[in-house]
């Protein structure tokens, strides 16, 4: 007996164009398996997300599997997408900030350096910017750094089930948040770094705060070290898992901890500085595993020297007290200043007073740049950053208008997503998950 | 209340001549290209900031460079038939991107053209090339769309370019650029050399074909569906050219300037203002 659907006696024969049905009713099932003997087929494809709480986001997997291998992995992405790049073109260029700092929101500040150094270069005013503003952005986005790959390992580790890695990933995260609330009013999404330099001053006990920072993380990452470095389970999960060598990454692409894992010590800070960065003292922590085991250490070695930068920011700040941090020229700088006042913060009362009251010039200025904003020249600049995630590219092209003709994001997390077949094709369905962590994509910056 | 009540806003904009951003010479009727070459070069602004010539890395600005016409745009605000009594609604202007640089390029950007030029050369390819832009210190190759695989499998392959690692590709939309309507922008980096370049193709909007990159830069996969889901230009020779943002069934290319933001009117105040797209700009 191996054709079930026809001696069924309680459900009729069916046509199908998709092979073999099999219609089982009570206790039929060693009819079913007598039919599926022999013939059967052993693909069987699996849809792992978008909403799976292992997928790092909306990420949807296409899975192919032979038993628990996989043979084909595909990418399915676009649940995130939200139009920033088509938005931006509708909003003048500084209130592009506010939609680009939305991209990637684990590593905001890199997405606003990148776009501002953008409009700077078109602009021409790329050696007018203060340098206390461009030291302010170094201390933002290397504090950014640490909290994205805070949240790069405590997400990898609960994804593989270490959930205390997670909450004490989660709890440091906060502490650099609370710093970012403290200088830009913001935790997230901070709309802080503006074209021209950052949009305030840093408050005053901010310095403080930083060095305790720094103080507290000094302690607390060796925590990380003595709770994963050696052990056995999370090795056992991570070592040879998501393997990609040099040549797999050129040819796709791919940058930052993920091109470090394989001994290249590629990294835009070090060979091609943008914001002073070759006047700071920090190594580029490489490994030679290629695998997830590596990424991991590199991001925790990455943190250590982004504290060493924090430091060096916090003690050039000391001596800059008082110094603008907003580009002297008064077209292009955003007039508005901001106060704290018995309401909470709010508009400067001063600067009304001198803006209705003092100065004309002033008023104009201010009219003009916040209800038109500044016209920048016609061209296009591409402006890469080193992201924790790798090259974050920002390409611009202005029509000489107040608003980006076209700003398109090379996004990191975007392009290394190619790598996931490469790394998971052949392996366990359970190492797909750890290959993709590895990779730490941000569907915000994928999807944009 | 209906629609024309925000155009009775007192708020209006004091009517001004000079946008407060970078001073900008408003162009008459006269065509730019009607003007001697000195006489066009004031209108690129780059040459007379002088902080661009400081911020400049690979040497001096080069002499001269021709301006590319893109678009012409009309009246102050982007609005038509409002009454405006301004006279501003009779300003004409022209939208010129950098157009060909000529030589000294200054810095890297003589001996890696020099470079590319004499390896297309000896590929028989000696007419790959448009022009060469140079500008706000970086180079573009403009490159002829049915060469550009060639071409940039050169710039990979050759020993003193080997421009490895390609950021991918972004598409730049000018409906009034007749005949060149799409861009592909390509940025391509030499690790190996330390150095940044962009490569440029054009085609027209009637016929939206490009050569896929893919065989050369894998990394172009995505890139290049993401152009094709957001411009319409079709990468020919691409393994598997679908959407990958949009839904599959999504219709239109929401990138090019002709497809709407979209974006409904809202009601502040007694007053409706409309959508973004829709309203009162100063571009």
């Amino acid at each position: 007996m191996t054709d079930t659907t026809h001696t069924d006696p309680y459900a009729s024969a069916q046509d199908t164009t998709g092979g073999k049905v099999f219609t089982v009713t009570g206790h039929d099932w060693d009819s079913v398996v007598a039919g599926i003997d022999g013939d059967a087929e052993e693909r069987v494809v699996v849809n792992m997300g978008p909403q799976h709480p292992s997928t790092h986001g909306v990420l949807r997997l296409i899975l192919e599997l032979d038993g628990e291998t996989v043979t084909e992995c595909r990418c399915g992405i676009g649940y995130l997408h939200t139009g920033i790049e088509k938005t931006m073109e509708y909003r003048n260029w500084t209130q592009g900030v506010t939609l680009c700092t939305r991209m990637d929101y684990l590593s905001n500040f890199h997405y606003e350096a990148a776009y501002c150094l953008a409009i700077e270069r078109l602009l021409g005013i790329e050696n007018d910017i203060p340098g206390k503003a461009t030291v302010m952005r170094v201390l933002l986005m290397e504090i950014n750094r640490i909290s994205s790959h805070l949240v790069a390992i405590a997400t990898g580790g609960m994804e593989i089930g270490a959930l205390t890695v997670m909450t004490i990933g989660f709890r440091e995260r906060e502490l650099c948040l609370d710093l970012f609330e403290l200088i830009t009013g913001l935790r997230m999404n901070n709309s802080f770094i503006r074209p021209g330099g950052v949009s305030q001053d840093l408050p005053p006990e901010s310095l403080d705060k930083v060095a305790e920072f720094v103080a507290v993380m000094k302690k607390r990452l060796p925590e990380y070290a003595a709770l994963c470095n050696e052990n056995a389970i999370f090795k056992a999960r991570l070592v040879d898992v998501g393997y990609l060598d040099l040549a797999g990454c050129l040819a796709l692409g791919i940058s930052g901890p993920v091109l470090r894992s394989t001994g290249y010590d590629w990294d835009l800070r070090k060979r091609q500085p943008y914001c002073g960065y070759e006047t700071y003292d920090f190594d580029v922590p490489t490994r030679d595993t290629a695998d997830a085991y590596g990424r991991f250490r590199i991001r925790l070695d990455e943190m250590y020297e982004s504290l060493r930068i924090i430091e060096q920011c916090a003690e050039r700040l000391r001596g800059m007290e008082g110094q603008p941090v907003m580009v002297g020229d008064r077209k292009i700088g955003w007039p508005a200043q901001l106060a704290i006042g018995s309401d909470g913060m709010g508009n400067s009362l001063d600067h009304i007073r001198h803006i209705m009251g003092e100065s004309m010039e002033a008023l104009i200025h201010h009219f003009k740049l916040v209800t038109e904003g500044f016209r920048v020249p016609t061209g296009q600049a591409y402006v890469a950053v080193e992201s924790p995630r790798g090259e974050l590219g920002c390409h611009l092209v202005s029509d000489g208008g107040t608003r980006p003709y076209r700003a398109h994001f090379r996004d990191p997390s975007f392009t290394n997503l190619q790598a996931a077949p490469a790394m998971t094709e052949g392996g366990q369905i359970a190492d797909v998950v750890v290959a993709v962590a590895s990779l730490d994509p941000v569907m915000g910056g994928v999807d944009r | 209340m209906s629609d024309s009540s925000s155009e009775n806003r007192p708020a209006e904009p004091p009517p001004a001549g000079q946008p407060s951003g970078v001073p900008e010479e408003p162009v008459g009727e006269r065509s730019m290209r009607d003007k001697p070459v000195a006489e066009r070069s004031i209108q690129d602004k780059s040459l007379n900031d002088k902080s661009v010539i400081l911020s400049d890395d690979p040497g001096p600005l080069p002499p001269r460079q021709d301006l590319d016409v893109v678009d012409v745009r009309h009246g102050m605000f982007g609005a038509e038939g409002t009454g405006d009594t301004s006279g501003f609604d009779g300003l004409v202007r022209q939208v010129a991107i950098p157009g060909a640089t000529e030589r000294p390029y200054g810095g890297w950007f003589d001996a890696a053209a020099d470079r590319l030029e004499a390896v297309l050369e000896s590929n028989g390819l000696p007419d790959a090339l448009d022009k060469v832009v140079v500008h706000r210190g970086e180079i573009t190759f403009h490159v002829k769309r049915e060469r550009l695989v060639q071409v940039v499998q050169q710039l990979r392959d050759d020993p003193q370019l080997r421009f490895e690692f390609c950021s991918g590709v972004s598409g730049v939309h000018f409906p009034n650029e007749l005949g060149a309507e799409l861009h592909a922008v390509y940025h391509l980096l030499s690790m190996t050399h330390n150095r940044r370049i962009r490569v440029e193709v054009t085609c027209p909007e009637a016929d939206p074909h490009i050569p896929s990159v893919v065989s050369v830069y894998p990394t172009n996969d995505w890139h290049e569906r993401e152009t094709f889901d957001f411009f319409g230009i079709v990468f020919d020779g691409h393994p598997a050219l679908t959407r990958i943002e949009m839904p599959d069934d999504w219709p239109g290319h929401p990138q090019r300037k002709d497809y709407p933001l979209g974006g409904v009117p809202v009601e502040y105040k007694g007053a409706m203002i409309p959508p973004p797209d829709q309203r009162r700009s100063y571009s």
